[in-house]
């Protein structure tokens, strides 16, 4: 069967070992993690586990009602009609070009966040997958370290 | 009320009408222990290690259908407890394991006999807590029993501090559980069941396949119901044995690698597997491409992840079964003939015919199957009949003539070695008239060998029939077939005195080689009602067949060589 990407939004009591229930059974069964992110959310006493992984349809079926077992697991929502966006910052060096490096991230609706003496910060956030290609893209200006977020993810 | 959380603990396990705990002392439990010395509202017993303190909860939980309680202590109690924590969650069984912790303030330190329980236990818990406030434990107490024991049931571990059980706390056991993130069993739906339903009356060869659900939700007799009213044949997995019962004609047998021939072909041949309460564990399906090839699939099954896991399903059924066994009763009666599976039945009565299950018998040693079938003889239906892991498991399993649920109690998820005896004690805590017959080897008896003393202590005479073939049969056997003989390990030659083992508990053994010896150590070991080893001289090579190798294809199995070719003819 063919692999697909998905994203799972997962609502989850505000718990200790919540995570390590979701990340246990993900590593215990074998399930991929590519991203994961967690937060409360605001003005109630749950918070949002938001995972990017891969597989076969049975699995992410299997992933689905696995998840949905857990005990302080409220409500597991994976399907395709989700906005979701990533974020990134890259640390460059000040030897490269500001003003390209500006133009880059602007072109992924990002900016520069920092400038040092000898570096500067830029960060976009966007679409997973322009994420991606904005990583590809400031490979040629020699970044020193790039700090990715996981995905969050919204249903449509 | 105000008392201490070791109160707590003890009014809780009343107020959820505990009778029996099975359990181990040490340091971070210790108050609750004392409060158990101050109550007498249930009985402890003290096992002599914490795994069989865990089985034997276990084992009680799955003779009389109730939760069983075990406590232990932090670190190595916990532990040593894990095995009997996996072996619940395998087979789905609803236990509340207490278990002490090092006091807060210890925590995260590598405290004495600190180690983090609730990580460990995680994969083999349904559920489990940390207590982390007096104000929280009896909600907490309250919800594990609800957890274990709703749903798809399954062991619960409650890990407490030594503080909380030491401070005080007002005291109010809820009477209800508030847990909405928690889902219960929707009840099933009514279109599901009535699409089954009309494939069922559409289907030439449909076979009822029963698993372990069958016997958790109590539906033997409703499926009895059902096969009788359809005139359905049934198969059953080693978890199903007693659903429904050994004389009655509908029942093919147990089918799955060392299922018979019967059971395995009807598998293979079947245009309607109707799966209840089974989850196609590969020791039954073998070869899952080849598995029902020609069946369209009604999975019934309280948990929702068990369906579409391994195999694809036409009509799948969230539910409990026996709720969902009624609905199908009452949307066939008067719309199915039952003449109208006649033909297959009698393809069927064929296969029977031709590889019943059967063994070669030897008037120079004794065979196990022998043991077994005489054993059912000789105790029949009112026994409950525990066992370990291996051939003598499979061989209790092909020849007893189970006749009712909760009669054969085993480890079959999780195969542990070791869980028979302690699993015994629990069932004859259960059911004190019934005779248990631990069905054993000799390389299982070894361990949890300790716990007879406890049987010896509280009186609990747990009868273990060894079948002794000096070697780790099941293990040998395999390397019999795909190792070329290379015993790696498993020869066990060099034996203890079991006759004076158990002797030096308190127990009776008895030596048997002959099949007089037999019949009379067991009338001798029921009538002085002691726990006793009765250790047998069996056949040292005998296999288990059929055999099905793993992952192979079920309608291709090793059969015993005597078959009855002029019967398979009409
Ligand atoms: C705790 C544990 N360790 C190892 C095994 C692997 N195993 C399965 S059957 C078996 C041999 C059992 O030997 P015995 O109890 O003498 O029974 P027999 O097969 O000879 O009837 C072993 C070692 C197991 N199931 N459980």
């Amino acid at each position: 069967m063919t692999e697909v990407r998905r994203v799972i939004s997962i609502v989850v009591e505000n718990e200790s070992s919540v995570l390590s229930r979701i990340s246990g059974l993900f590593s215990g069964r074998g399930y991929n993690i590519e991203t994961l992110t967690v937060a409360p959310i605001p003005g109630s006493k749950r918070s949002r586990v938001t995972i990017e992984t891969r597989g076969d349809e049975r699995t992410i079926v299997q992933i689905t009602k696995q998840l949905n077992k857990l005990i302080p697991v409220y409500e597991v929502i994976e399907h395709s009609e989700m906005v979701e966006k990533e974020m990134v910052l890259v640390k460059f060096p000040l030897t490269e070009s500001l003003a390209d490096i500006e133009v880059l991230c602007e072109a992924y609706n990002g900016t520069i966040v920092n400038v040092g003496l000898d570096m500067c910060i830029g960060m976009v956030a966007d679409e997973p997958s322009r994420v991606k290609h904005f990583i590809e893209a400031v490979g040629r200006y020699n970044p020193i370290e790039i700090v990715r977020g996981g995905v969050v993810a919204i249903e449509r | 009320m105000n008392m201490n959380g070791a109160q707590m603990v003890c009014e809780a396990l009343v107020a959820e009408g505990v009778k029996t705990v099975f359990g181990y002392p040490g340091g971070a439990i210790m108050n609750v222990y004392d409060a158990i010395y101050k109550q007498d509202g249930f009985e402890h017993i003290l096992n002599r290690h914490e795994q069989a303190s865990v089985h034997a909860a276990d084992g009680y939980a799955r003779a009389n259908g109730e939760v069983g309680v075990a406590m232990v202590t932090s670190g190595p109690g916990f532990t040593n407890a894990v095995t009997g924590l996996a072996t619940a969650y395998m087979d789905s069984i609803p236990l509340v394991v207490i278990s002490g912790q090092v006091p807060q303030f210890l925590l995260g330190t590598d405290g004495f006999q600190e180690i983090d329980a609730v990580g460990i236990s995680r994969p083999c818990t349904k559920h489990n807590y940390l207590v982390r406030s007096i104000d929280d434990l009896p909600r907490i107490l309250k919800e594990a029993f609800h957890i274990a024991r709703t749903g798809r049931p399954g062991p619960v571990l409650v890990d407490i501090p030594k503080d909380i059980t030491a401070e005080m706390g007002d005291f109010v056991y809820p009477d209800e559980v508030d847990i909405p993130s928690y889902l219960t069993v929707p009840k099933a739906k009514e279109e599901d069941v009535s699409a089954a339903v009309e494939a069922i009356l559409k289907a030439k060869k449909p076979l009822l396949y029963l698993g372990g659900g069958v016997i958790l939700s109590n539906a033997s007799d409703s499926i009895r119901e059902l096969a009788a009213l359809s005139q359905i044949p049934t198969v059953e997995t080693l978890m199903a044995l007693g659903a429904m019962g050994a004389k009655n004609p509908l029942r093919l047998g147990m089918l799955g690698m060392h299922g018979n021939y019967a059971s395995n072909m009807a598998m293979s041949e079947t245009d309607l597997i109707i799966s209840l309460g089974a989850r196609f564990d590969d020791r039954v399906t073998g070869k899952l491409s080849e598995f029902g090839k020609y069946a369209k699939i009604v999975h019934v099954d309280i948990d929702p992840a068990n369906i579409g896991k391994l195999v694809n399903v036409d009509y799948p059924i969230v539910g409990d079964v026996k709720e969902v066994v009624e609905m199908m009763i009452s949307g066939l009666t008067g719309k199915v003939d039952p003449e109208q599976y006649t033909d297959w039945r009698e393809i069927l009565a064929r296969y029977d015919a031709l590889y019943p299950q059967s063994f070669e018998d030897s008037d120079e040693v004794i065979k196990p199957q022998w043991v077994i079938e005489r054993l059912g003889e000789l105790v029949g239906e009112q026994a409950i009949i525990t066992s370990d892991v291996g051939q003598h498991q499979m061989w209790a399993a092909q020849h007893f003539p189970f006749d009712r649920p909760r009669q054969w109690i085993n480890s079959g998820g999780l195969g542990t070695m070791g869980f028979g005896l302690p699993a015994g004690i629990g069932a004859k805590k259960a059911f004190p008239d019934k005779t248990v017959i631990n069905v054993t080897g000799d390389g299982s008896i070894l361990m949890n060998m300790q716990e007879l003393i406890t049987a010896s202590e509280y009186k609990i005479p747990v009868i273990n029939v060894i079948l002794n073939n000096h070697f780790l049969g099941m293990v040998r056997q395999w390397q019999t077939f795909f190792y070329e003989g290379r015993y790696a390990e498993t020869d066990l030659t060099f034996q203890p005195n079991y006759k004076a083992l158990a002797e030096s508990c308190h127990g009776i053994g008895y030596d048997v080689t002959t099949k007089e010896e037999f019949d009379a150590a067991l009338k001798d070991a029921i009538e002085k009602d002691k726990v006793a080893f009765i250790n047998i001289q069996v056949a040292r090579f005998e296999d288990v067949l059929p055999m099905v190798p793993a992952n192979g294809a079920l309608n291709n199995m090793m059969l015993p060589k005597i078959a009855n070719p002029d019967k398979g003819e009409k």
